[in-house]
């Protein structure tokens, strides 16, 4: 492979909100390059696995090098890192944007702009980006491209008048793409003779490769046979490989200045790479080290219990291989008496925490009880010492607290007209604080202060059934501010279950308290006795359900010799008694301890 | 041969899948044929079929003989006879043998009821299903109130021993309106009566009619007082229930139905008939070709109707008996469930279902279930399986 100069390269990301086209936009651009034929083309192929593809969301960033013959004659690389569009992933699409230059903006020609397409353009203008705007579907009858690009113009401020209207389903429009890329991007900088300086974009695992990282280089070249040393850790390593993704990993010799590749070396542990860190040569390192990143934090805390205990040890191995490639997600070991043993695990977010679980049902095979999600709590306690709380269950005597603080987001949503009334209800019922109120259009965008402890659980759901789908949402940690917080702990038969204790907020008790014991109502099934179910503060009940004895359950009729039918009625009820947990005399379906918490309003 | 299954007896049950009309709340394998039905031929198919179940139980004595349906009196007594000729000539039949037949008390069946019993027929168990005129209309029956009596009259003269049916917790239908029928029904008994609870099952037009709102059933409440006012008034007319549904005298207890239900071992031939054979080591579950021409295809093709013929697990054993002998009040030995399922009971769920007063251990090995226990009967069996 001959090398390239800097000016014939361009990396670039696409942004753009769920649904908008970003991954099909993507395949297109790998088909139209020729860089996997038809045969290996399979749909959405930047999102590699299953849960990706059926949800139709990115969840880890992606790159490809594509080879582009432009139409002045000249041949570019072009190295695309395909970014998530989640919020709970922001944090890989920040050093995504790091490593490049430029990047796609994709609008959805009828849907318009969309909190998310908000928060991740903002990022890419931060990280002094050019855009290439890409009004996509325009091919649908509801496409609206000359509304939409006034849209973009009024609501994020940017020129939207040359945008490249595309098809990326069909096809139609890409090469204009490509050839904006080409023109309107910036190549990178960087001095290909100078010592080695690269950024380390993300590592992940492969089950042949093993740590993979995905470098920026700034300066100088990568090779085979290099002795590197990562800046921030101040380990060192040898390089065994390089290479670039095509999205299959294909060996090169070198990696130059302003190229994006992938190595391979004597790296143990994905856990032992940080992302951001500055990668050097150890003999000759270079001066300055890149600002780096900060780590992702985890926000959302709950407890994950195999249903059969004999499974723990599996779930255990389980947790371990998922963070080999997902150091954002935490784990460590929890023991609750209603549960047994089981893992605290903590998540980006809410979407993260369904991923994992998901993924561990699906690819390990266990079926998990989860918890009620919490956020992480700051205490100050009366011996001036602060603590953090990441399970209720954990939560110190109430009189050595002086101070309990939760955190707050800003949250942007946005939603056409008429769902307006019933989202500002939502988010006062959930002590939210308007900040601002705008429309463009007929749409309005509003942000409001929210405590995270309010929108952790279904605060997406209800808003996308208050907005029949429509509205979008998006959100960052703000700050951490003092509230007052119980402790709410749920009683069945008298006895509490630890698993369905809850941090709120004093005000909000009564009510989430009398909707937990509803809900509860429904989703405990008769048995034998009948059944109290209360809420309490500390002593004191504040609310109560109670569920009556079974009455009558007996088949009148056992047919002829018909043993069969009957048989197979019972294994259903058997097998659902193993989907439940026995506490005290009661037994509690395990999907009870998630749905406890939807709030029906 | 494993003993399990001949402590529960042997029994023979044959299915006439034919009907003069469907029952809207019935989901048995009936069939209504417009065509006089070739008796002749299915005669023979029975006795093949038969001849290959005989050749999985050598050696067999058979205690009972159920001809059900479907409507089996819809059988000219020639088919009875047949039948009945082709099971002796196979098996050796017990000196108290026990040969029932389902029935429909129209008076043109009645007229049939001798040459039933002159073909060996010793117990007849007549669908009557209500004594009220207005209930039997909707229950879509044919006969009247009167019919009925008069059927179980022509009965109880031809036939030693006699039972029949009724359906309870019908739409509208009150308490006393029952307690009334009931105390009716067992004036006119004679030993044995099989009073069942209508539900609605799946794909009857009764199914239909409920989920369109149009049929208004008990609550699970009203339920329970109907069932407790049943086992209250048969148990002072001295026709306790021996089985959920079923009530007999002392000694008058249908043998047929003790063997499915004390897990013994049936065969089932004809249409859609189930059967449950000890052969070798295994307990094998039986099932035939429902539809009835296809059945007589196969069995005239290959011997035999059957669609199912598989060994039944430890689990599956254990899991049958209980639910099947936890019908009877006499309940279930634990030994012999150990034996077939090869674990015991957990003994956690038992003592909290004794504790709930659900379930009663008597003596070391016998348990059963308690009055209260009846009434959540199908929820304390899945306790003690699980």
């Amino acid at each position: 492979m001959t090398t390239k100069p800097l000016s014939n390269i361009r990396n670039f990301s696409i942004v753009a909100h769920i649904d908008h086209g970003k991954s099909t936009l993507a395949d297109r651009l790998i088909h139209m390059t020729g860089t996997l034929t038809d045969r290996e083309m399979t749909e959405q192929v930047l999102d590699s696995m299953d849960i990706e593809r059926e949800r139709g969301i990115t969840i880890k960033a992606q790159t490809v090098r594509l080879i582009y013959n432009a139409k002045d004659g000249q041949q570019y690389t072009l190295n695309l890192i395909d970014t998530p569009g989640h919020v709970d992933f922001a944090y890989e699409v920040s050093r995504s944007l790091a490593a490049c230059e430029g990047s796609l903006l994709v609008v959805d020609a009828s849907q318009g702009v969309e909190a998310q397409t908000l928060a991740n353009v903002y990022q890419a203008i931060d990280n002094d980006h050019e855009i290439v705007t890409v009004l996509n579907k325009i091919d649908l009858p509801a496409a609206e491209p000359d509304r939409i690009k006034e849209q973009i113009e009024d609501v994020i401020g940017i020129d939207a008048s040359e945008a490249c209207m595309i098809s990326a389903k069909t096809g139609l429009g890409v090469d204009d793409v490509l050839e904006a890329i080409v023109k309107k991007l910036p190549p990178p900088e960087g001095d290909p003779d100078d010592t080695l300086k690269a950024m380390l974009v993300d590592s992940w695992y492969d089950t042949y490769l093993g740590v993979m990282v995905l470098v920026r280089v700034i300066n100088g070249s990568l090779k085979k046979g290099h002795k590197i040393k990562m800046m921030g850790t101040g380990a060192a390593y040898d390089v065994d490989r390089v290479g670039v993704m095509t999205p299959k990993f294909l060996q090169v010799d070198e990696l130059h200045a302003g190229e994006i590749g992938v190595i391979t070396g004597s790296i143990k542990e994905v856990a032992d790479t940080r992302v951001g860190d500055t990668i050097t040569l150890e003999k000759k390192p270079c001066k300055e080290a890149l600002p780096g990143f900060k780590p992702a934090q985890p926000v959302v805390f709950c407890g994950l219990f195999p249903v059969d205990a004999n499974d723990f040890e599996d779930l255990r191995a389980a947790m371990g291989k998922l963070r080999l490639n997902d150091a954002s997600f935490s784990y460590e070991m929890e023991t609750s008496a209603a549960l047994g043993f089981g893992f605290r695990c903590g998540f980006l977010g809410l979407l993260h925490l369904e991923i994992i679980q998901e993924r561990l049902y699906r690819e390990f095979d266990l079926d998990l009880i989860a918890t009620a999600p919490s956020v992480v709590y700051q205490m100050s306690l009366t011996d001036e010492s602060e603590v953090e709380l990441h399970n209720p269950a954990d939560m110190p005597d109430i009189v050595k607290i002086t101070e309990i603080r939760e955190p707050w987001i800003r949250a942007t949503i946005m939603t056409p007209d008429d769902y307006l009334g019933g989202i500002l209800k939502l988010c006062q019922e959930r002590r939210g604080i308007q900040v601002d109120l705008s429309y463009v259009g007929s749409r309005a965008m509003v942000s409001y202060d929210l405590p995270l402890n309010e929108v952790v659980f279904d605060f997406y759901d209800r808003l996308k059934s208050i907005s029949k789908g429509y509205a979008s949402f998006d959100y960052q940690l703000s700050d951490y501010r003092a509230g007052d917080l119980v402790r709410m702990s749920i009683l069945v038969n008298d006895e509490p279950v630890d698993a369905l204790s809850v941090l709120v907020h004093r005000s909000q008790a009564e009510r989430r308290g009398r909707a937990m014991c509803e809900k509860l109502k429904e989703l405990i099934p008769r048995h034998m006795f009948k059944i109290p179910i209360q809420a309490a503060i500390g002593g004191r009940v504040i609310a109560r359900e109670t569920i009556s004895a079974l009455r009558k359950d007996v088949t009148a009729k056992c047919y002829g010799g018909d043993a069969t039918r009957k048989r197979k009625l019972l294994e259903k009820q058997k097998a659902g008694k193993k989907k439940m947990r026995q506490f005290g005399k009661v037994e509690i379906p395990q999907e009870a301890f998630i749905q406890a918490l939807k709030m029906d309003d | 041969m494993a003993t399990g299954a001949i402590e529960g007896g042997f029994g023979i049950y044959l299915h006439w899948p034919f009907c003069a009309a469907k029952c809207p709340y019935c989901d048995f394998n009936s069939h209504v044929r417009h065509q006089p039905v070739d008796q002749a031929r299915f005669a023979a198919a029975l006795d093949r079929e038969l001849a290959n179940f005989a050749e999985l139980t050598p050696g067999r004595t058979v205690q009972s003989i159920f001809l059900g349906g479907g409507t089996p009196s819809l059988m000219d007594p020639a088919t009875v006879e047949r039948v009945l000729t082709a099971i002796s000539d196979k098996w050796t039949l017990d000196d108290n043998v026990e040969i029932s037949m389902e029935a429909n008390p129209t008076s043109v069946e009645a007229e049939r009821f001798r040459g039933y019993r002159a073909a060996g027929v010793n117990r007849v168990s007549l669908g009557v299903q209500s004594l009220n005129d207005a209930d039997l209309k909707m229950l879509g029956r044919l006969h009247d109130a009167a019919t009925a009596r008069a059927a179980i009259e022509t009965a109880r003269e031809t036939f030693p021993r006699l039972s029949f049916d009724l359906i309870y917790a019908r739409p509208e239908q009150t308490l006393d309106a029952w307690a009334e029928e009931l105390r009716a029904a067992i004036a006119l008994a004679a030993d044995h009566l099989s009073l069942y609870q209508l539900t609605i099952e799946e794909g009857t037009p009764f199914h239909a009619l409920f989920n369109a709102g149009k049929l208004k059933m008990p609550e699970q409440e009203l339920g329970a007082e109907f069932f407790a006012l049943t086992q209250d008034v048969t148990a002072e007319a001295g026709m306790p229930a021996y089985e959920v549904s079923n009530h007999a005298r002392p000694g008058a207890e249908c043998r047929h139905n003790l063997v499915y239900w004390r897990y013994g071992d049936y065969v089932g031939v004809g249409p859609g008939a189930h059967g449950r054979l000890t052969v070798g080591a295994n307990r094998l579950a039986t099932a035939t070709e429902r539809h009835p021409e296809t059945w007589l295809q196969h069995v005239e093709q290959g011997g035999h109707g059957m669609v199912e013929n598989m060994g039944l697990s430890e689990e599956e054993q254990g899991d049958e008996y209980l639910l099947m002998g936890l019908r009877l009040t006499e309940g279930i030995d634990l030994k012999r469930y150990e034996s077939l399922a090869h674990r015991g009971i957990d003994p956690r769920r038992l003592n909290a279902l004794i504790e709930h007063g659900m379930v009663e251990q008597l003596g070391e090995n016998r348990v059963r279930a308690t009055r209260d226990g009846f009434f959540v009967l199908d929820a304390v069996v899945a306790d003690l399986a699980a």
